[in-house]
């Protein structure tokens, strides 16, 4: 892996964080992103991106992109990562998931294929032992100077916090909808990932220097800090 | 475009849900799939329809695309693609339009095109 040339971490307040009260019929929030806002100049200058969007099957984000001319994948790992099939032990014989067979069925693309990848809170509710191997790929499938957003949760924000799902519905606004893990007929059971009573729980926080390391092959890290308890991050390649 | 949401009308060609067939398909009608099929659909200038029950191994060329069944394969519409909630596609969509419905997965590309105006 190539070392980091230039690396420079800024550490601003934004003014994101959630801002309308949630709608009791389909529990929808809405929060501004200053790294949503800042990516989205991309896109809204540029045509004929390609996107990935890491998130479950967004109708949403694919109207959005689309409407504007871009191409858009969508592909949810963090339901992938359930797969059963995907259970092993680690070399100390506790249980892990096999992140060679994962990444084998999974981001399954041609090198510096991507401008931009929508990460979302990914890293924060997938099993350690996907996360830097996920991170690498994307790192591989992104173009010299793509870009990848990514949500982290600080440690106040607590270890129950729900697991999310984004909606681009702005050039800053996202529209929030909490996952309801489906046991249907997509996959058996759930594999290692711990779930709550419903969804996805929160695996770790990160904090600074953990991104940092994590994402220590991409050429900047930009940091936004958000009111409501979430560390936004947006790295370019 | 419109699919029927359940029993498909009358003129339409029907595969029902026993139904596995093994090869590629191709017509000059609208299709209401709600069986197995490993192998291309191939249904230019009409319509197909994947139902509830419906498994598509296949990549699927048509007018109008609605899924509610599982597929896996490209698809390459000439007008629009309708993911319904029940659908699950693995595959690339190319299309003039697209609508999908909450509770719809896809894992795939989605690239959507005008025709030009001649």
């Amino acid at each position: 892996m190539s070392s980091v040339s230039q690396n420079f971490m800024k550490l601003f307040r934004g003014s994101s964080g959630p801002e309308t009260i949630p709608d009791q019929g389909s529990q929808k929030l809405t929060r501004r992103s200053s790294g949503l806002g800042e990516l989205s100049r991309t896109w809204e200058s540029t045509d004929g991106l390609c996107i990935l969007d890491l998130g479950s099957t967004s109708a949403t984000n694919i109207r959005h992109f689309t409407e504007r001319g871009h191409r858009i994948y969508s592909e949810d790992l963090l339901t992938a990562s359930t797969d059963p099939e995907l259970l092993t032990t680690d070399e100390s014989g506790a249980a892990a998931l096999d992140s060679r067979k994962f990444l084998a069925d999974n981001l399954v693309y041609p090198a510096a294929h991507f401008d931009v990848v929508l990460c979302w809170n990914l890293p924060d509710y997938l099993d350690e032992s996907l996360v830097k191997p996920v991170v690498g790929r994307l790192w591989s499938v992104l173009k010299p100077g793509g870009m990848l957003l990514a949500f982290f949760h600080t440690r106040d924000a607590g270890p129950d916090s729900p697991c999310h799902r984004f909606h681009v519905v702005g050039g800053d606004t996202l529209e929030m909808t909490k996952i309801v893990l489906r046991k249907d007929a997509r996959h058996a059971s759930a594999g290692a990932v711990r779930t709550g009573a419903d969804g996805f729980q929160l695996q770790r926080v990160f904090n600074n220097r953990h991104i940092e390391n994590l994402f220590h092959d991409f050429a900047s890290i930009k940091f936004f800090l958000a009111r409501d308890n979430i560390r936004e991050v947006l790295v370019v390649r | 475009m419109s699919a029927p949401a359940s029993a498909p009308t009358l003129g339409l060609a029907q595969i029902g849900k026993s139904v596995f067939i093994k090869g590629e398909l191709s017509g000059s009608e609208d299709l209401y799939l709600d069986g197995q099929v490993e192998g291309s659909i191939a249904l230019k200038g009409n319509n197909l329809t994947v139902g509830p029950n419906g498994q598509v191994k296949g990549g699927v060329e048509a007018k109008g695309v609605v899924i509610q069944g599982r597929l896996e394969g490209n698809i390459q519409a000439s007008d629009r693609v309708e993911l319904r909630k029940t659908a699950v596609v693995t595959g690339d969509i190319t299309t003039q339009r697209i609508s999908i419905e909450e509770g719809a997965f896809l894992k795939g590309k989605v690239d959507v095109h005008r025709a030009d105006v001649k």
